[in-house]
Order: C-alpha cells, then structure tokens, then sequence
C-alpha cells in the first residue's frame, strides 16, 4: 500500500497531473481514459493527507494542506493556472481565484519595474539582461505564467557596473541600509552590487555582473552569457533557454540552500519543457555547472515527470536526498526536517566560500544573530 | 499544531492552530454562533506558536505566525492569546486580501444602507459602531469595510469588537445584556475587551449593503461638522487602505466610484451621545 | 535642454477621472495611482496629441489653457515631476 504523503509532494503531483489529482479529491461519475499518472501511492496520500508532525487535533480538508503548502513554496498562482478549470469545491475556486489576482498584480508591478530600470540605464549603452521570474514574464515563457515574481534582477557587464550604479543612484535608488562588514563582502566577492532600493516605489534591484559569486569554486562563462542573450521588443534582454536552464539550475544548487526549491525546479521544467534539451549538456559543460544541470533536470523528472534525455537519468546516490530537501513542508506550510535544512545551508555556504573565509563569516553573522531558517 | 480553530466571518474563512489550548478555548467560546468555513476550506491560515520549544511553558509567549507574517513582530504573553490571534486574523486581511477592497473602518446599517466610519485609530470608531447596534443599527464590522470592486456594496465581516481603556465601561453600560471577552489588562494599548456581536449581526453578515454615507469622526473637540470633496475623500481612503494597490485596477474603479457616488463628513465631537446624536441628524438629512 | 522631446504615455496606458481640483491618473503599466493638479492634466493632453519639445509646450499651454505665469523654469519641474513619475518620457 505504501506510506500516504504528508510532504510537499502532494503539491508536485497536483502540479504534475492537474486532471487527476482533482478526480481523486472530487471523482467523476464518468471514468476518464487512459492510464492515470499518480502513482497508487500519490492517489491514497491525496485521500488521507494530514499535516505531519505530532499531536495533529484536526484532520483538514486535502484541499486546506495543498493550498497551505503551495503558498509556502510560492507556486499558488502556478497551481492558480494549471488547475485552471478542474472540478474543486468552490472554496477552493475562490481561494485560487484570489492567487491570481495576487500575481497578475505582481507582474505588473515586475514588468514595471524593468521599464523603469530601462528608462534610469538608457544612457549607459550596455546590455541589460534581465534574469528569473521578470525574465520569464517579459519574454512570454510559460515559466511565467502564474510566478509569483519578487525583486527585479538584471545582469550588466562588470565593466559597467560603476556606471550603472551611478545611473541608478540618479534616477532615485538608494542603498538599502547596509552593515558595513556585509558592504565589504558584497563588493569584494559577490556577484552583485550590494542591494538597492527605489525611493519612491520601494521596490528592490539586484544588479549582477555575473551568476556565482566570485568566491564559488564554479566560475560561469559571464561574457557568453551576455554575447548570447536575446533582444526583446523592448531593448532590454533575457538570457538565451539553455543559458536560462543553467542559471537556475546554478541558483538552485550551487547558490542557495535549496529553500524555495519547488519552485525553482518548476521554472526548470516549464524551461525544458518549452525549449527541450538540445546543446544545453554541451552548454552546461561551458559554464562548469553539468553536475548541476543534470541534477536539476533528474529532479523536475522526478517531481514534475519532466521529459529528459533517457542517458540523463540514472540516478545519483544523493537524489533522494535532494527530494527530501526540496518536499520539506508540512500541512501548515511549516518548513520540516530541521538537520536536513541546516545540513543545506551550510553547504550552500561552503559552495560560496573557501572553508577559512566561511568560518569566519558564519562566525560573525552567528554572533550577529542570523540563524537558518 | 496541537490545537486548532476554525470560523468564517462574512465571505471569508480562517484556521488558527496553537501551541496552547487556552486560546483557541477562547476562540470557540466567543465565537460559538459563528459558520464554518465554506466547504472546510479556510481562506487564511493562522499559527500561534512558541519560538523555542521551552517558550511552551517557561513564561510562555506567543509569536505569530500564518500566511502572511510581519517578521518584526514582537511575540505576546500566552495571557494575551486572545488578543494575539485576533491581531493575526488582522494581518491576513491587511496583507492578504485581494477579492475585497479594505477600508480600515467601522461599518453600521440600516434599511439596506451602510453608514463607514473612518480615521484613525483613537477616533473612537469601534465605540461608536457599538452605541450604533445597541440603538437598532446592524453591525458589519469594526475593523474592516470590504468593499466589492464589482458592485460597490460593503459587505459584513463582523469579528470581535475590540474596546479599549475608557471605551469598555461605556459600552457595557450600553449593551447591558451583550457578550464580551476577558479583561485583557497590560497591552501596549491599555486595557481591552472584545464585545460579541448579537445574533441580528451573526445571522446576516452575509447580506452586503449600499455604502451611503462615510464619516471621519474625531474625538474630543467641540462639535463641528464639515463637507470633505471628492479628492479629499480619495487621498484619506486611500491612507486607510492596506490593499488599495495591490488590486490595481479594481481598487481604483472600487475608490473612485465610493467617493463620486457616496456623500462624506469630518464630524468632531466632545462625547459619545453628541457623536450618536449628530450621526443619527446626518442620516436623516441624506 | 530645450530640444528634448516629452512623449505621453500611449492612451490606453491612462485612466484620467477628473474629481474636483485635483484629477485623478490610473497608470496602467505600474498600477500606481497620481493625484494631479494644473498644469499636469493639461500637459498629458498636450503629449496626448504627439510629442512636444518644452517651449512648444510652453506656448501650447498659454494659448489653449490661459495658464498663469508661463514660466519655463516652472514647467521644467513639473515635467521632471511627470518623469520621475512614469507618465511622460524624455527622449
């Protein structure tokens, strides 16, 4: 019979198989065709999902912990779209309904936000590449249908990032108020300026001259990103789909401590899925990030049943692993596995940092009171 | 989450889990007229939680979590539990409410119509919406006016009204016969106490209302009384709006439509029965 | 300075609701909301019928409108206020 689901893989199958998650909960009178893609186990975990941890009082409506846990893991509005018009309580139609009103809100104000960063750079004449969900819904993917999209993050070349600073501090940007100690690390090792905020609309920008920070044993080709991007209607740019699928896989692994993750690895398989495979291992390779890549595609075929190059996915020893981090979110959309997190995030840190530099930093910022959440 | 409560005021739904009993006890209590949510589905998800594990028992306090949280906000005594899950349920309205344009504001009826007082806090809107329903007036609400962006109309959302400080002993007196909460005594605001809703309140917080008249009330001057203009309007709703540009479009057809279609005054008043006295003249003369 | 063109945001980009003195702009692309006063109105339904440099706006203003106190140096901070807000652009 198999353990039910109590983890945030409910929400990769309810994402991976919108029609048969909804039959599961509501099942039709009529019988639908063809053979259903949940697994026996997935269908069973559905019916009985409970928050995990102990001393449950309640035993919530599936619906309760699949929205809770989409919310926690950013993917509402994704969910908002790909249940788009299958049978579900009206409750449920409501709540989803909101979701998107919440992301076309937040779209707006993303897309927004790069015009105005055009407008502020016009002057400087480099390229501006924009990255991640902005880039997703400025160029029409569907990695940005339904994201819910933050900060706007762009990549300059580093040469012009004392202009750009400059152009951006005119246009009415300011520093977000930094600790000198992280000033110093944000300019000598990182690979962005340190943050800026806008005055008046209280938005943030991430300006990036390249994808790891400088201190990451992994060092992407900056330059080629660049030269390859791609021209949008607008002036501004966005990465060319296999240099897209590096980047995240880079931000997901070898950047962050995989909080988040559902998310990320979802953009990977709307990428995949809209661009396919072909080049990027050789691509990949170029940037020294292959590892990263083919984990990254494993995974979205695990969770999301991403199509992948059959020769692509024998699994590693650590996958499982991975899964576990990434699915670690209970019925109340409370992050889970304690010891699993932090065993991420310290090496999410070792990633970033020779092992002297990293003691010393996790040192000060502990003394500072920053704790993995 | 140990312990978990859950009720729908007006069209919107919650869940409160606890780390403690004695809160979601209170919950159930005051709350025991109240609907489920539709469907067992909660729009918003509520956690009140202790942030070491030893901060279950060892002067235990209450940090706030859910949906949507404020990181900085400081965590309660468990004496306060009451209070923390009511200003948690705030929260997710504040931050999370898209379906509904928010005015921070007291909402009375009568014959259909609803009566929005607004201003800021102090101003004394939650005294006055309970003077208001213990003289007849249905109560929509004290904290939140929802305002639907397609049709206009206010709908009820009518949680525990919360009185403070010299505002609690006026009230009973008023409504002699009505529920109230604990005496909640040492919040950065003084003294509280939640009034119940009555039955009239419960039983029709899903029937919405044409808004027809927006008072700004203030509290402690000498009587006056003066017309505000359209834009006036705009700009101060605006300022008692925690949603008003996350809806965009809609929040702005939603307010622009509110103050070209419903009269508004600024009423200063030196009491209480001055401000039911002129409030009932305005309503009157509409 | 003075050859810079101003652009009006294209029509559709603008809900404009007059209220009383004040009128109020809906930007669409940002979402955000303008509470405008004279000259602001005037100057977007000047751009509204193509871009103008600053003196050409300047004129247009004092004879269609019968502005008070055409000033240049006025007018310059009005526009930058439009800039820096969205609703215009300088090319």
């Amino acid at each position: 019979m198999g353990r039910p689901v109590t983890d945030a893989m409910l929400l990769a199958a309810a994402l991976r198989d919108p029609a048969g998650f909804t039959e599961t909960f509501s099942p039709s009178p009529f019988r639908a065709f063809g053979a259903p893609s949940l697994s026996h186990r997935e269908r069973e975990g559905a019916r009985e999902a409970k928050p995990s941890g102990k001393g449950e009082g309640d035993n919530p409506n599936p619906w309760t912990t699949l929205l809770a846990m989409a919310r926690a893991e950013q993917l509402l509005g994704t969910l908002a779209i790909r249940l788009d018009g299958q049978p579900m309580p009206a409750a449920a139609a409501r709540i989803l309904a909101d979701a998107r009103i919440s992301i076309a809100g937040q779209r707006r104000a993303a897309l927004w936000e790069a015009e105005a960063a055009r407008r502020a750079l016009a002057g400087v004449g480099c390229p501006i590449v924009l990255l991640k969900g902005t880039a997703f819904a400025a160029a029409g993917l569907r990695a940005g249908e339904g994201r819910s999209i933050g900060d706007l993050d762009i990549l300059v070349p580093r040469g012009a990032l004392d202009a750009v600073e400059a152009a951006l501090l005119a246009a009415g940007w300011e520093w977000v108020k930094p600790d000198p100690y992280d000033d110093a690390y944000y300019r000598r090792w990182m690979h962005e300026l340190p943050p800026l905020i806008h005055r008046d609309r209280d938005r943030m920008i991430d300006v990036h001259h390249t994808i790891l920070p400088l201190t990451a044993r992994i060092t992407p080709d900056a330059g080629a990103l660049i030269a390859d991007s791609v021209a949008l209607p607008s002036g501004l740019r966005v990465l060319a789909p296999n240099d897209m699928i590096v980047h995240a896989a880079a931000h997901l692994f070898a950047d962050g401590d995989l909080a988040g993750g559902m998310r990320n690895l979802w953009d990977i398989h709307c990428l995949l899925e809209e661009f396919g495979a072909a080049g990027l291992a050789g691509r990949a390779r170029h940037h020294g990030l292959w590892p990263a890549v083919a984990r990254a595609a494993r995974l979205a075929h695990a969770l999301y049943g991403t199509a992948i190059p059959d020769d692509w996915r024998p699994r590693a020893a650590l996958d499982p692993l991975y899964r576990r981090r990434l699915a670690a979110r209970d019925g109340w959309g409370r992050p889970t596995r304690p010891l699993l997190r932090q065993a991420f995030y310290l090496r999410s840190h070792w990633l970033r940092m020779p092992p002297a530099m990293l003691a010393r930093h996790l040192w000060t910022k502990w003394r500072k009171g920053h704790r993995p959440t | 989450m140990r312990h978990v409560f859950q009720v729908r005021i007006g069209p919107v739904g919650f869940r409160v889990g606890s780390d403690w009993r004695a809160p979601v006890a209170r919950l159930e209590d005051l709350y025991a007229a109240y609907p489920r949510p539709e469907d067992g589905i909660p729009d918003f998800t509520v956690r009140l939680f202790a942030a070491r594990p030893w901060r279950r028992w060892l002067r235990p306090s209450v940090t706030l979590g859910g949906d949507f949280v404020l990181p900085e906000a400081a965590p309660l005594p468990l004496s306060q539990g009451l209070l923390a899950a009511e200003m948690a349920m705030n929260l997710q309205m504040a931050l999370g409410q898209r379906r509904y344009l928010l005015l921070h504001a007291s909402t009375v009826e009568r014959d259909g119509r609803a009566l929005l007082m607004t201003g800021l806090s102090g101003a004394g809107k939650s005294t006055l919406a309970a003077l208001l329903a213990a003289r007849g007036w249905r109560l929509m609400g004290d904290e939140f006016a929802l305002v639907d962006p397609e049709t206009g109309r206010v709908h009820a959302f009518p949680r525990l009204v919360s009185l403070k400080n010299g505002a609690i002993p006026i009230v009973r007196a008023a409504l002699p016969d009505a529920r109230f909460g604990p005496l909640i005594a040492g919040t950065p605001k003084g003294d509280i106490r939640h009034l119940v809703p009555d039955a009239a309140a419960i039983a029709r917080m899903d029937q919405p209302a044409e808004p027809a008249l927006i008072l700004f009330p203030r509290f402690g001057f000498a009587p006056a009384r003066r017309p505000l203009g359209p834009s006036e309007v705009f700009v101060r709703l605006t300022q008692a709006s925690t949603n008003y540009v996350a809806l965009g479009e809609r929040g702005f057809d939603a307010l622009t439509r509110l103050v070209r279609e419903v009269p508004a005054r600024a009423i200063d008043y030196p009491d209480a029965e001055a401000a039911i006295a002129e409030v009932e003249a305005l309503w009157a003369g509409l | 300075m003075a050859e810079r063109l101003f652009h009006a945001e294209p029509a559709e980009a603008l809900r404009i609701v007059p209220l009383d003195d004040f009128t109020l702009v809906f930007h669409r692309p940002s979402g955000l909301t303008h509470l405008v006063t004279a000259p602001a109105p005037e100057i977007l339904a000047i751009l509204a019928g193509g871009p103008r440099t600053r003196d050409a706006l300047l004129q247009r203003l004092a004879e269609a409108y019968d502005l008070a106190d055409p000033s240049p140096e006025a007018l310059d901070a009005r526009l930058a206020e439009l800039v820096a807000a969205g609703l215009v652009r300088a090319a």
